[in-house]
């Protein structure tokens, strides 16, 4: 799977960008507040008033990378079965009465957090408040939903991991360039992990890690923050608190030397991605962990954040273009170890080597000549301009406190990111593109095309048929 | 990041994301008006945030391509992003230039190809030193596009490559199959292929372009900032540069034929090496003008469009874990777009996941919904109405189905009232005149053949 670009942009009062006069109808965004509940819950909330409707979600900070080897998947499993009842709400009930109340619903699983939530009129905020606390505090449901759901988990592996080539290319590049950390697996799970799961291994990881103090409700939308919190008090509030279990760090060695792998599956198209490890943004402040890591997320940018950036102009253009598609992104932070990851799909007649070569050298290129002031300041104008799109959704807000929270972040991260990358300069990101891009931190993973059996004739049912 | 899944959203049924999900509210005035040029607008004023989000509609979507040459709509709108001629002291710009331009406004402009409609869409920051620019450079891509041929030439094999990796995927083959199965020579279902590009020129996009993008042709929906002046004086400029409109310029287009009912049913089973069997269900639908458009989209979020609490869901994938996602879905257009059901699942259930998903769908047309299942719908889709025109986004969708469908401008605030008069009488008469179960195509692709 490749990687979705970072959400690295939050709600924020509109700094002012390069050149732009906000205009004067523009209305500041009410900024988001946050609290702590005595059991430790943490209530982010953000009033957006636009429309009469509001999201709430409940985010837990624990995901896949909270497994342990031999349960892999489980984190994903019991988002699932969260949906299958408590000791007042029976299987199926949840998401008939969220949709009774108007509302649309869905949760997540990610390495570092797995989250759940509701769209809903926001009249309705306290009725899913109601449920969704029930669920956090008192998930319960027998053996046999577990055996039918884990069946449905196993569907969703196949449809997105098993009959797509390059998530399987990703999951083996994952368990090459990390060891230790738990990155190393994939978050839906192995299928002999998920052939040998247990109910209570879902319901062990759910008493290890769904306790108040390791969770944040956001609420963004047409809401009163007085209001919230107190109805965050009144159903959240009751949960008993529990201490979040000590996290073993797991530490990831320091990669001394190239890894290369090779995948074969059947395919048309080749497929290289390359992984170097890289620093993360852990905090504002001035670091020269956090500098490169922000100088290492605009160099991805001006590689590859628009049409017409340097990879797309220097590989996927002119008669001997190299490749049909190419990318580049940071990880940037996170709560394991990031990456910078290269990739592209050679163009016909070109090689996965070739396209190795081409990547590198565009990386090397910034490395020696820099990168243009234009260039600099086209991203940045992006970046800025895409803070205001941003606010058209409460979703879009939610999912990013939220997951800010998750990574332990501040409540003004998204603000405070946008004034720091807004500050990189265009020696820093020489200086990174020429740092972390040699051999020794570098992973390969090449998937090497195999033909599909041709000889497989479609065979026609004969028409008409009754069933 | 795995999630559950959310309804399918098909690329190829817009028509039942901009028609059906519409919504109503007092304070939501659609105003309407022409320009001088032909062009027809309509606008909702949305002060809140700095930005505007604008769409123009031209019919000239898909289901007037040439047979020979599929994919001829979609490409042309594609290439209109590829650069521009020089014209009126403008100079030109190569495609590099052109998306630097933009993303040095901080904006976006592009365009596609559904089945029935070539639209554009121009997003922009309002701030009174961006706008014009934006607008201006828009205007200048819609009119002055270069087509070079070597870019065409560029794009054209990337498109085959990624259209044989595609056919690798049980998805993609099931996908045509199916198409082909339901729609048999309708344009709907024409297949864009390695021969159908082969045919197109870059001859082909100019003269496309010159004869169907000419204002009096635009429906343009406008959602943002601005006043009905500001709006006015925008679509002008955005426009400015197209031919001027003259007599016979807009005559009626050619009607295009209709999507002819199937006559059997029929059944293909396609080995293919692959984890799951995908299964695809369905039948020619029924045209987003029909009278019974509410008795149907209400029946289908019963039947299998209303997330994890449809009857296909609960018996498919709740009760038994079939399959990870298991829907159906009506895509009316200005044709009679398919009804679907769909699937995926371990090959060696197919057979079983096909028979429940037949018996529900059976059961359910040849019954219609319970009093219980009709409240519960309505709960859901007349109480989350607010949900579908809360952001500028869903808003810029809701107002471009109404110009493009010329419904009514009240349409979304009565929309909650025709929801609320679908009784189950009218859903099991609807569903009756729409589906015929005995006479469906069905495509699995994956699983053994079935006996």
């Amino acid at each position: 799977m490749k990687h979705p670009l970072p959400r690295i942009l939050a709600c924020i009062c509109l700094a002012l960008p390069l050149g732009f006069a906000p205009a004067a109808h523009a209305q500041a965004p009410v900024k988001a507040e946050q609290f702590t509940l005595a059991n430790g819950l943490t209530l982010i909330v953000k009033p957006d008033r636009r429309a009469p409707t509001a999201v709430h979600m409940l985010w837990v900070r624990a995901g896949a990378m909270d497994e342990v080897d031999g349960t892999s998947g489980v984190a994903h499993v019991l988002e699932h079965m969260l949906f299958k009842g408590t000791p007042d709400v029976g299987v199926g009930e949840f998401s008939r009465r969220v949709a009774a109340l108007g509302g649309r619903e869905n949760a997540f699983t990610a390495r570092d957090y797995t989250g759940y939530y509701q769209q809903i009129p926001s009249s309705r905020l306290e009725d899913v408040m109601k449920l969704e606390a029930d669920r956090f505090a008192r998930n319960q449901w027998a053996d046999e939903e577990f055996r039918k759901e884990l069946e449905v988990v196993k569907e969703e592996r196949r449809l997105r991991t098993e009959d797509n080539p390059r998530a399987l290319l990703y999951e083996q590049l994952n368990a090459t360039a990390f060891v230790a950390s738990p990155y190393r697996r994939p978050i839906v799970g192995w299928m002999s992990d998920l052939d040998a799961m247990t109910p209570d291994d879902a319901r062990a990881f759910y008493r290890q890690w769904y306790t108040p103090a390791n969770a944040a409700v956001v609420v963004a939308g047409d809401v009163d923050v007085a209001q919230v919190r107190a109805l965050a008090e009144k159903y959240y509030g009751v949960i008993p608190a529990r201490a979040v279990p000590a996290r073993k760090p797991r530490t990831e060695p320091v990669q001394a030397g190239i890894r290369r792998i090779e995948y074969k599956a059947p395919a048309e198209q080749a497929y290289v991605a390359m992984t170097f490890k890289v620093p993360q943004l852990r905090t504002f402040e001035p670091s020269p962990e956090a500098d490169d890591a922000l100088a290492l997320t605009v160099l991805a940018a001006v590689l590859d954040g628009y049409t017409g950036a340097r990879l797309n102009r220097a590989l996927e253009q002119g008669p001997d273009r190299v490749a049909d598609s190419a990318g580049a992104y940071n990880g940037l932070w996170g709560r394991g170890p990031q990456v910078f990851v290269l990739d592209a799909v050679p163009a016909p007649g070109k090689t996965p080597e070739q396209v190795e070569a081409a990547l590198r050298e565009q990386v090397a290129r910034v490395a020696q000549g820099g990168v243009t002031e234009a260039e600099l300041n086209r991203v940045k104008t992006r970046w800025v301009a895409g803070e205001v799109y941003k606010l058209d959704s409460v979703m879009n807000q939610a999912r990013e406190l939220g997951s800010q929270w998750a990574l332990g972040l501040p409540l003004d991260a998204g603000e405070r990111l946008i004034q720091r990358l807004r500050g990189v300069t265009a020696q820093q990101v020489q200086a990174v593109a020429a740092r972390y891009f040699g051999d020794d931190q570098l992973t390969v993973a090449v998937l090497r095309p195999q033909p599909v059996d041709k000889n497989r004739k479609p065979r026609a049912a004969p028409t008409g048929s009754r069933h | 990041m795995t999630m559950k899944p959310n309804l399918p959203l098909r690329a190829w049924c817009a028509a039942l994301l901009l028609g059906s999900l519409p919504v109503a509210q007092a304070a939501l005035p659609v105003e309407k008006f022409a320009l001088p040029n032909g062009a027809q607008v309509w606008l909702v004023q949305s002060p809140g945030l700095p930005m505007v989000d604008v769409q123009i509609d031209f019919d000239a979507g898909s289901r007037r391509d040439p047979a020979e040459q599929a994919g001829l709509a979609s490409v042309t709108a594609a290439m209109m992003s590829r650069g521009l001629v020089a014209r009126d002291g403008q100079p030109a710009l190569d495609e590099n230039t052109l998306s630097e331009a933009w993303a040095d406004l901080g904006a976006s402009f592009g365009g596609g190809a559904g089945s029935d409609r070539m639209s554009f869409n121009l997003r922009s920051l309002t701030y009174p030193d961006l706008l014009p620019r934006a607008v201006a450079l828009a205007a200048r891509q819609l009119a002055e596009p270069a087509f070079p041929a070597d870019i065409w030439q560029r794009d054209r094999e990337r498109m085959v490559a990624s259209i044989k990796e595609a056919n690798t995927r049980p998805g993609t083959v099931a996908g045509r199959a199916y198409a082909q199965a339901v729609y048999g020579a309708h344009p709907y279902g024409r297949d864009v292929t390695e021969q159908t590009l082969a045919r197109i020129a870059v001859s082909d996009m100019q003269a496309l372009h010159a004869r169907m993008l000419v204002p009096c042709r635009a429906k343009v929906s406008i959602v943002g900032a601005v006043t009905r002046a500001q709006a006015q004086a925008l679509v002008g400029q955005l426009l400015a540069r197209l031919p001027a409109s003259s007599p016979g310029r807009c005559a009626p287009l050619p009607a295009v034929q209709e999507v002819a009912a199937l006559g059997q049913a029929s059944e293909q089973s396609i080995p293919f090496e692959s984890a799951q069997a995908h299964v695809f269900i369905g039948q020619p639908g029924f045209r987003r003008n029909d009278p019974d458009y509410f008795a149907l989209i209400v029946g289908n979020y019963i039947l299998g469009g209303g997330g994890f609490v449809s009857r296909l869901s609960s018996e498919v994938r709740e009760k038994r874990g079939l399959s990870y996602s298991v829907y159906s879905y009506f895509s009316p257009g200005l044709h009679a777009g398919a009804f679907t059901l769909g699937l995926q699942t371990r090959p060696d259930q197919a057979a079983q996941a096909v028979q429940v998903a037949r018996d529900v769908l059976d059961g359910f047309v040849a019954d219609g919904p319970t009093e219980a299942e009709l409240r519960a719908a309505k709960d859901n889709l007349i109480g989350g109405f607010a949900l579908r025109i809360d952001t500028n986004r869903k808003l810029l969708d809701n107002v471009a189905g109404i110009a493009w469908n010329d419904l009514p401008l009240d349409y979304l605030d009565t929309w909650t009232q025709q929801v609320d008069r679908v009784s189950v009488a009218d859903i099991k008469a609807a569903f009756a005149r729409k589906l015929q179960p005995r006479r469906m195509a069905t495509v699995v692709v994956g699983g053994a053949p079935r006996p």
